[in-house]
């Protein structure tokens, strides 16, 4: 009885996002965000419902429309519940950035349409959610193609910037190469099957187990090309720090918090689901990209100045911690511990949730402070706590959060992802041992800097004094932009209160899948989280209560005991006239330190130009500038060659180009000779 | 064990290693003042303090907001809950099954970075200074606090610390196992970092250029300060408690009976008493490292835990 | 090993703080009696240079060491004056430095003493009248003890420091100075 409300709730997501993208022929501005803001919402609440319905009951949902596409296989949609948690993910972040766009979008209107933003968005928002129900090859493909071309127009939407049109493209390359690389893993693993057109995952699935062990390896790696590449990890992950900053705010929100996981989604649905896991290698191979990944994105998000340049290379590092939960949930499937896969992948999936949660926050805050301000530049802001409370108080909920800093939802998935390498550790050999030990050691690493880089995000820009009269001027964002800010803020801690039952539905969603037991384990008794392997136990909910009790208590007693009259003034400064922004610290110098220790990975170019000379004398200096710049490293060594190579090869291509008609009918005889003998060679 | 009675024995040890941890302070500077070869002041000075600070008026900068007002509380209640954790008389307690050895490691974090933003919240530099220092010491240290956990798990079967204590006392031998004593070894750096001693960071330094803790809290006064320096201090209490209890752990009841308790309560205290001589003495052997080249000790201390882990590893 | 060697042969060496000298200390304005409650038994020391010569300074210096250690005392140096109890001034406090101890003054929480320490910081001294001078430390800030001497011992700055939180006692009460500056000063140089 329940099942039937499944289709009804499928079409309504489906008209949600419909009636966003419908923003395109809205006759005023205001009834284009209008529509935005309710497609949006009603799409997400449609979307989010049909996933909880097939994750909480037996219900599920399957759309079949061979005519659509009959060459390639047809149209086919089915959820199941791995589906439907990554379905529940886009729905549950479409409502509150649907909410933040009704106010966020009046800053783009009047120089950018915002009706062809409206429509890319809906379209955006439909092809992510459809990505998650897609059961045959060519579903998932084509929904993959429609979410990069439609995020691609949102990225590129302040068009009149080099930089955006420049992350545009970027990213418009390396998705595409991604979906090449995607489009050979489903052609390889279709070719186990005996026709072409039973590329329903079903039959790719069943099929999977007959592919010779070169192939499965083959599938493997293209699906991490093409799925990694899209999820950010390193080394493809260049296209993330120039496209999230770039795009609108809500869009990064989406795409950091939701795109993103999509890559991971393809990537447990070929590897785990289709393929049914691997070898050790698999696992490893993931372990190590993760730790890479981890460390290489909180390491950028360090000494990161732009405030959006720091969020996205953060989900570079949290995607990382995901594929470092993975890969060993991988590992140990290969190595025959279902019990510990299942932990891993499960303490994975939940920091994939709650990444989402604080990372939209935060993405929604930086978006809020960019509207206010006018800058991204972290060193130019500050004093924001006085002038946008709720806005600093959202980025601080986040970024204690992202920090993994108890009571709070990251602490919980950071905790069950250090238990879930455990076993490892523990094992007899030692190649899986020692790899698993210097993951803990790349996760505790990553776990503090994150604190470190969220301190710098947090405290210079919201703290002290501003530092530029944008900052100094700035005003609190209006409320539709606070309500989807403070709704994905309270996620937070409402998720780490929830951590079991969320939990239990994750689960409940990987039962069965590959090599998984097909009865969830529990990992929790009472309220308390229990690993079964490790004999671990902590509980979210305890800590909090215990913290909360223990800090209101102390404020308590000291009212009580202690009332000292409060005066209010200056900051000592060693008795020094008067204060000025100058003399606080910025981003550049907090991250200092922390800099100087890594500086062989970073090697910073540090220039110190003389500025005005007096006349009297040419030592009588009146001002010097000092500019540091650091280039990414892997863009440095992987990237700039590949991108020489290619111009250096259009280049000598564009001899062929010589603007001669005689050459081109040259060519074009040329060419039909060769067919001809060919031709009539064989 | 989640009767009433534990659950009181349990604040009762906490408020205990509250109440002893301004002596332990006090015992460290009594050595260290004879070690200099002066008299020094008595070791009950840190109480007077207390005292004389929550006496004090509170003066507030008018550039901090409420995050400068609540970081001291918070900081505070971080550390009374780590000591709720920590096995200081008897093991294992209610508290024990809610949180482990990594709960505790971000329990200290919450502290630090509640710290860190109210030195960053006056707008001074040297709060900017100390925030960024504390900051970047506390991320360096957290690969080498991990793994010395790890090899302390490995050995228990699980990170809560009841199960390691009692895992400790029934196989006595593990205690001399290299893995053990080069877990202590990285721990007691890691101990040093985190804690703000010698070599890393000279707690009675007036040069705002060689400071690290101190920099974050010269804005504080009054009570705000009194409690700053008690969780600064206690957190001191709780590191020399867990290096007593979870590597030398006999004497801890494993009961509530009285006569256990009074046992372990006079266990616990000569085993701090020696930590806390021992600590003294180091620090006046040792001259303070420049601060670039705390990250080499740190790296060391990491080498450490990893030679724990491989070598409990490679005698199983 | 050396170091502990040589530690145990040197010994403590701390001396006990000779009776009397109390000559050099007067009270300026009677002691705030909350000051003298609270302040008993431990008092953080915030020594602030107006413009001295600095020779009053190598004899505070002279405090913290082995033979004077006025940590025995309850007393400490602290760094910053939000923690701070007690201002040891010396100096005839100069131009530059007017501002920057009445700000040092405002900062320290209530309640507080002050301890002018020297000539200089009790009447301007061998700088009386001069141009760089503003005045004694009594007309910037309010003090409570004053220390004379050019430099005072360090035993007597001690004495002066016990007499301000009342762990030692006056035998007689000494008539107060007014505050003077450089223009009413009567001794020319």
């Amino acid at each position: 009885m329940t099942a039937a409300f499944a289709l009804p709730l499928f079409w309504l997501m489906v008209a949600g996002y419909a009636i966003a993208s419908a923003g395109l022929v809205m006759p005023t501005r205001r009834l284009v965000r209008m529509a935005v803001a309710i497609g949006s919402v009603a799409g997400g609440a449609g979307g989010l419902a049909l996933a909880c319905l097939v994750l909480w009951t037996d219900a599920s949902l399957t759309i079949e429309a061979p005519a659509v596409l009959a060459a390639a296989g047809g149209w086919l949609v089915h959820l199941d519940r791995l589906g439907a948690l990554f379905l529940a993910l886009v729905s549950g972040v479409a409502i509150p950035v649907g909410l933040y766009a009704i106010a966020y979008m009046r800053s783009y209107e009047g120089r950018y349409s915002t009706r062809w933003m409206a429509f890319t968005f809906g379209a955006f928002l439909l092809s992510m959610s459809l990505v998650t129900v897609a059961a045959n090859a060519v579903t998932f493909l084509l929904c993959w193609e429609l979410m990069a071309v439609s995020s691609f127009f949102l990225v590129v939407t302040e068009h009149d910037r080099q930089a955006s049109v420049d992350a545009g493209l970027w990213y418009l390359a390396m998705t595409h190469a991604g979906l090449l690389a995607l489009m050979a893993a489903f052609f390889l693993l279709g070719s186990g099957s005996a026709d072409g057109s039973g590329a329903t995952f079903a039959a790719l699935r069943s099929s999977a187990g007959l592919l010779p062990s070169e192939t499965r390896a083959a599938i493997f790696l293209l699906a991490l090309l093409g799925c990694g590449s899209k999820a950010g990890m390193v080394p493809f992950h260049v296209w993330l720090p120039r496209a999230h900053p770039a795009a609108p705010s809500h869009v990064s929100a989406l795409m950091s918090a939701v795109m993103v996981k999509l890559g991971i989604y393809g990537l447990l649905r070929i590897g785990l689901d289709l393929l049914g896991g691997g070898p050790a290698w698999w696992g490893t191979l993931l372990i190590i990209l993760g730790a890479a990944s981890a460390l290489t994105g909180v390491l950028y998000a360090l000494v990161a100045d732009d405030l959006k340049e720091l969020l996205a290379y953060s989900t570079v590092e949290n995607v990382g911690l995901v594929l470092l939960g993975v890969g060993a949930g991988f590992l140990f499937l290969s190595l025959g511990q279902p019990e510990a896969a299942m932990l891993a992948l499960s303490a994975a999936l939940l920091h994939l949730i709650n990444h989402a949660a604080f990372k939209g926050a935060l993405f929604l805050s930086a978006g809020s402070i960019v509207h206010a301000t006018g800058t991204r530049d972290i060193n130019l802001l500050g004093g924001l706590i006085t002038r946008m409370p709720w806005t600093a108080t959202t980025l601080l909920a986040g970024s204690m959060s992202i920090a993994a800093l108890p009571p709070l939802n990251g602490f919980v998935s950071e905790w069950l992802l250090f238990q879930s390498f455990l076993p490892g550790v523990a094992s007899s050999r030692a190649s899986i041992a020692g790899l698993l030990t210097l993951g803990v050691g790349a996760l505790a690493l990553t776990g503090g800097l994150a604190a470190a880089t969220f301190v710098k995000a947090f405290g210079v820009t919201c703290l002290a004094i501003p530092r530029s009269p944008g900052a100094a001027h700035a005003h609190e964002s209006p409320g539709p932009m606070l309500a989807g800010m403070a709704l994905l803020a309270a996620a937070c801690p409402l998720l780490a209160l929830a951590t079991i039952p969320t939990l239990t539905t994750i689960t409940g969603a990987l039962a069965g899948v590959a090599g998984l037991p097909s009865i969830a384990p529990a990992l929790h008794v009472g309220v308390t989280l229990r690993t079964p392997t490790g004999m671990a136990t902590m509980s979210p909910v305890a800590v909090a209560m215990v913290l909360v009790a223990v800090v209101a208590g102390t404020w308590i007693v000291l009212r009580l005991i202690a009332r000292r009259p409060v005066h209010v003034g200056d900051t000592w400064g060693c008795g020094r006239i008067g204060q000025s922004p100058r003399m606080e610290y910025t981003s550049t110098a907090f991250a200092e330190p922390l800099r100087r220790v890594f500086d062989q990975l970073y090697r910073p170019v540090d220039d110190t130009a003389v500025g005005v000379v007096r006349p009297e004398s040419p030592y009588y200096i009146e001002s010097m500038t000092y500019q540091t710049t650091i280039h990414p490293w892997f863009q440095r060594v992987l990237y700039e060659p590949v991108v020489q190579g290619v111009e250096r090869v259009a280049t000598w291509t564009r001899a062929l180009q010589s603007g001669s008609v005689n050459a081109y009918v040259g060519y074009i005889v040329f060419v039909l000779v060769i067919l001809l003998a060919w031709v009539i060679g064989f | 064990m989640f009767n009433t009675l534990g659950v009181v024995v349990e604040i009762a040890q906490a408020l205990l290693a509250l109440a002893v941890a301004p002596l332990l302070v006090g015992l460290i500077r009594w050595v260290k003042a004879r070690l200099q070869n002066r008299r020094g002041a008595p070791v009950w000075q840190p109480y007077a303090e207390l005292r004389k600070l929550f006496g004090k008026d509170t003066i507030v900068s008018s550039n901090a907001s409420w995050i400068f007002r609540a970081a001291p509380f918070v900081v505070f209640g971080s550390t009374v809950v780590v000591a709720l954790l920590v096995p200081v008389f008897v093991t294992p307690l209610p508290f024990n099954q809610v949180a482990d050895l990594f709960a505790l490691v971000y329990l200290l974090l919450l502290g630090t970075f509640a710290l860190a933003l109210g030195g960053l919240d006056p707008g001074s530099a040297f709060g900017g200074m100390g925030a960024s220092r504390e900051m970047t010491i506390a991320s360096l240290s957290e690969p080498a606090i991990a793994l010395a956990m790890l090899s302390l798990a490995l050995g228990a079967g699980s990170t809560n610390l009841g199960e390691i204590a009692a895992r400790t006392i029934a196989h006595p031998t593990d205690a001399l196992s290299p893995g053990h004593i080069l877990a202590f070894a990285a721990l007691f750096i890691v101990m040093l970092a985190e804690t703000g001693r010698l070599p890393v960071d000279n707690p009675a330094t007036h040069l705002e250029l060689t400071m690290i803790h101190e920099a974050m809290v010269l804005e504080y006064s009054g009570p705000a300060l009194a409690l700053v320096e008690w969780a600064s201090w206690l957190k001191l209490t709780v590191f020399l408690t867990l290096a007593a209890n979870l590597f030398v752990p006999w004497g801890l009841a494993t009961s509530l009976a009285a006569g256990a308790i009074a046992m372990a309560v006079a266990a616990t205290v000569a085993k701090l008493v020696v930590l806390a001589i021992g600590l003294a003495v180091f620090e006046t052997r040792v001259a303070k490292l420049r601060l670039f080249r705390v990250p080499e000790l740190l790296a060391v201390s990491f080498v450490l835990g990893l030679l724990a882990v491989t070598s409990s590893f490679s005698l199983r | 090993m050396k170091l502990f060697q040589k530690i145990r042969r040197v010994g403590i060496v701390t001396e006990p703080l000779p009776e009397g000298g109390l000559d050099a200390i007067t009270i300026v304005r009677p002691i705030d009696a909350r000051a003298r409650r609270l302040l008993g038994r431990s008092v953080g020391i915030r020594q602030v240079d107006a413009g001295s010569c600095n020779g009053c300074e190598l004899e505070i210096s002279g405090l913290a060491g082995p033979t004077y250690d006025l940590e025995r005392f309850g007393l400490h140096f602290v760094a910053s004056p939000r923690h701070a109890d007690l201002l040891l001034v010396t100096g005839p406090v100069t131009r530059n430095m007017e501002v920057p101890l009445r700000k040092t003054y405002e900062a320290t929480p209530d309640p507080k003493l002050v301890v002018a320490v020297g000539d200089c910081a009790r009447d301007c001294g061998v700088f009386a009248g001069s141009y760089a001078v503003v005045g004694n430390v009594a007309s910037v800030v309010p003090v409570d003890v004053v220390v004379s001497g050019c430099p005072p011992s360090p035993a007597d700055i001690l004495r002066a420091i016990l007499v301000a939180i009342g762990r030692l006692d006056l035998p007689v009460a000494s008539a107060p100075p007014a505050g003077v500056s450089p223009a009413g000063q009567a001794d020319a140089l």
